[in-house]
């Protein structure tokens, strides 16, 4: 179902079952993996950091685990693309809509996006995503990538 | 005719999620037959702005509360929790 996004996720920008202390260490990861894949430029990773603390991106879900969705300024991008960590523990994230309230997290895709308003296809499979708790539970469970692509294209 | 009711959809960078919402927003609307509505994206930091002859503004992100305009804050559009009691506040919201 979710086929743009499957297509979108690149291997080494896919980091399963990881542990993390904080937003920051998940952010820059994935980032340098969209950096050295080309997809983004070098400022991204600091830009998307520095974006979450002020603008965050914690998302409470139905089935109570949570996700995040990191992203920044267009400027930083250089081609469309999407990152995904799953995390082993709870790492706290700020509610978008309610900033000063944590939302403990264990899921975050990562938004290259390179025009505003664009890739509405993927922001859409993202919602609908975030929108199933059986799939949320499935990609947190996934130990490699062709799982979870496996798991995105049912 | 009735004038074109505006919502103003905001969030932190006006790329992501408010691409959502006012998609969401305007299929909602489109199912229900309502279809004379404009809707704008923007930034949060946008909104003060932007506000003149806006009728809604519906933001995941907070805006600024001394607007004079309803606002509407959530994250329905992008988590499905509590998105068909948002879509009826906004369409009681745009009723005169």
């Amino acid at each position: 179902m979710s086929s743009v996004i499957a297509e979108l996720l690149q291997p080494s920008c896919v980091l399963l079952q990881r542990t993390y202390d904080n937003p920051e260490d998940i952010i820059r990861a994935i980032g340098n993996e969209l950096y050295k894949a080309g997809f983004v430029k070098e400022s991204f990773a600091q830009a998307a950091i520095e974006r979450e603390k002020n603008l965050p991106t914690g998302l409470p879900l139905a089935g109570g685990i949570n996700a995040a969705i990191p992203h920044t300024e267009i400027e930083h991008v250089i081609k469309p693309a999407l990152g995904l960590v799953t995390l082993s523990n709870e790492v706290n994230f700020q509610n978008m809509v309610c900033p000063q309230e944590a939302v403990p997290v264990r899921m975050v895709f990562i938004l290259a996006l390179e025009q505003p308003k664009a890739q509405i296809e993927m922001l859409q499979e993202i919602a609908s995503v975030l929108q199933n708790p059986e799939l949320v539970e499935k990609l947190l469970q996934a130990n490699t990538f062709a799982e979870v692509i496996t798991e995105l294209k049912k | 005719m009735d004038t074109p009711k505006r919502i103003l959809v905001a969030c932190g960078t006006a790329i992501a999620t408010s691409t959502v919402v006012a998609k969401g927003i305007e299929e909602a609307l489109k199912e229900r037959g309502i279809s004379s509505v404009m809707i704008r994206q923007c930034k949060a930091s946008e909104v003060r702005s932007l506000v003149d002859g806006v009728n809604l503004i519906v933001t995941t992100t907070p805006v600024p509360t001394d607007l004079n305009v309803p606002v509407i804050q959530t994250l329905a559009f992008l988590t499905g929790i509590g998105k068909e009691e948002v879509i009826e506040q906004i369409i009681e919201a745009l009723k005169d």
